[in-house]
C-alpha cells in the first residue's frame, strides 16, 4: 500500500510517498527518493501549487495516482490541499515523522520558513506538549533569509560566516522589521559580517529555545525543518539549549510530510 | 497533551495552556465556552480525534490585549476561564 503526505509550508510544498512492504512476512515501511518539493511561484495559488507538487512527485517516483491509497496534508496551507483525504496539524505530523526517523527523540524543534515550534513527544510519536509562536516570524527561517539578504550573503555563506565569529552581539529587536534596521546599524558601524550573522542566528535560536523550554526539554533533542541546513543556526541552537548533541535527520524539510504519510497509513487523521 | 496557544514578544510571554487530557471528558460541561467574555474558546476535534477546547485562531496573536479585561487591572480577582474549568485544564502564563 502506498500513502502520501503533503506538507504545504509557507515557502515550499513537500511530498513524500510511503510504501508498506512485506519483508519476510513482516510489514515494513519504506520511504526515500519519493519526495519532491517546489518553491511557491508568486503567481500560483496554493491549491494549484499542491496539485503541481504532487504531480511532479508522482512523475519523479514513477507512481500512478491510482496507486496512492490515502493522502494526508499538513502544514500552514493544509486546508488548501483539495485532494487530501484528511489533514493534520504540523505539530502532530512533525512529531510522528521525527520519531520514525530518530526513535530516541523526545523533544522536537521544528523551524520552518514562517514559524518555529517546540514539541514534546512520546515513543510512539504522539504529541505530549507543544508550543509555537503564533505571532511573529522572528524565530523562523524567513527572518534568517531576510537578514542574509541585508548582508548580501547567500544562505549557505550566511550560516558558515556565523561559525567564524566568536563574538556575542545581543540583538534587542523582537521584530523582523526592527531587527533589520538593527542589522543595518551594525553594518554602518563596520561590524564584520560574520559577527552580524552570528548575532542574527543567536537571536533566532534564543526565540526557538524559549518555545522549547516552555514545553520542557526532555530526552534527546531533534531539529527538523529547513533551518537544519543552516550550520550556523544549528550551532547557535546547541549553545542556547546547552546540549552537545542534537539529532539532525536526513532531508529535514521532509520530516513533517513523512509524518503525514505515516498518519495516512494508520487510516485515520 | 498540553497545547500552548499564544506567543512571546518584546513585552512578555503570553500563552494559554490547555491540558487536553483533562478536557476530553469535561467535568465542567464545557463551561469555558460561556465563561470567557470574549468567546475565545472553541471545541475542536484534534489530530487524535478527541473533542477538546482550543483558543480560536483569531485570538492567538493578541492574547495580551484580549485577556486584559479579565486580569486584575480589569477588576477581576480570578480569571473566569480558569475558574470555570474545574478540572484545572486551563492555565495562563502571565
Amino acid at each position: 500500500m502506498i500513502t502520501a503526505g503533503i506538507d504545504m509550508g509557507s515557502r515550499t510544498v513537500k511530498v513524500v510517498f510511503l510504501e508498506e512492504l512485506k519483508v519476510d512476512g513482516a510489514p515494513q515501511l519504506k520511504w526515500g527518493v519519493k519526495g519532491k518539493h517546489i518553491m511557491f511561484p508568486e503567481d500560483l495559488d496554493a491549491d494549484q501549487a499542491a496539485e503541481k507538487a504532487f504531480n511532479e512527485a508522482l512523475q519523479a517516483s514513477g507512481i500512478a495516482r491510482e496507486q496512492v491509497r490515502r493522502v494526508v496534508a499538513t502544514g500552514a496551507g493544509r486546508k488548501q490541499v483539495k485532494f487530501a483525504h484528511e489533514d493534520v496539524t504540523e505539530v502532530s505530523a512533525g512529531a510522528k515523522g521525527t520519531v520514525f526517523m530518530c526513535p530516541s527523540a523526545r523533544t522536537v524543534i521544528d523551524v520552518g520558513a514562517e514559524e518555529g515550534r517546540g514539541i514534546k513527544t512520546d515513543a510512539d510519536g504522539k504529541v505530549v506538549d507543544f508550543a509555537g509562536n503564533e505571532k511573529c516570524a522572528a524565530g523562523a527561517g524567513a527572518f534568517a533569509e531576510s537578514m542574509s539578504r541585508a548582508l548580501q550573503l547567500s544562505l549557505k555563506e550566511f550560516g558558515e560566516a556565523s561559525l567564524r565569529s566568536d563574538k556575542t552581539i545581543p540583538m534587542n529587536a523582537q521584530c523582523t522589521v526592527f531587527a533589520e534596521s538593527e542589522v543595518v546599524s551594525l553594518i554602518h558601524s563596520s561590524t564584520p559580517k560574520e559577527d552580524i550573522a552570528k548575532a542574527v542566528l543567536d537571536a533566532v535560536a534564543s526565540r526557538v529555545t524559549a518555545m522549547a523550554r516552555r514545553v520542557g526539554i526532555e530526552g534527546e533533542v531533534a531539529l527538523i525543518g529547513g533551518m537544519v541546513h543552516n550550520v550556523g543556526f544549528v550551532q547557535s541552537l546547541k549553545t542556547a539549549l546547552g546540549v552537545d548533541n542534537m539529532l539532525l535527520p536526513d532531508m529535514p524539510e521532509y520530516v513533517s510530510a513523512l509524518g503525514a504519510a505515516l498518519i495516512a497509513t494508520e487510516g485515520k487523521a | 497533551m498540553i497545547a500552548n496557544y499564544g506567543y512571546k514578544d518584546g513585552s512578555g510571554e503570553y500563552y494559554i495552556s490547555i491540558d487536553t487530557d483533562k478536557c476530553i471528558v469535561c467535568e465542567a460541561g464545557r463551561a469555558c465556552l460561556g465563561a470567557c467574555p470574549k468567546g475565545m474558546f472553541e471545541i475542536i476535534s484534534d489530530d487524535y480525534d478527541d473533542e477538546v477546547a482550543a483558543v480560536k485562531q483569531q485570538f492567538r496573536r493578541s492574547l495580551a490585549f484580549d485577556c486584559a479585561q479579565c486580569k486584575p487591572a480589569g477588576g477581576y480577582t480570578t480569571l473566569p476561564c480558569v475558574s470555570a474549568c474545574t478540572p484545572g485544564a486551563i492555565k495562563h502564563s502571565w
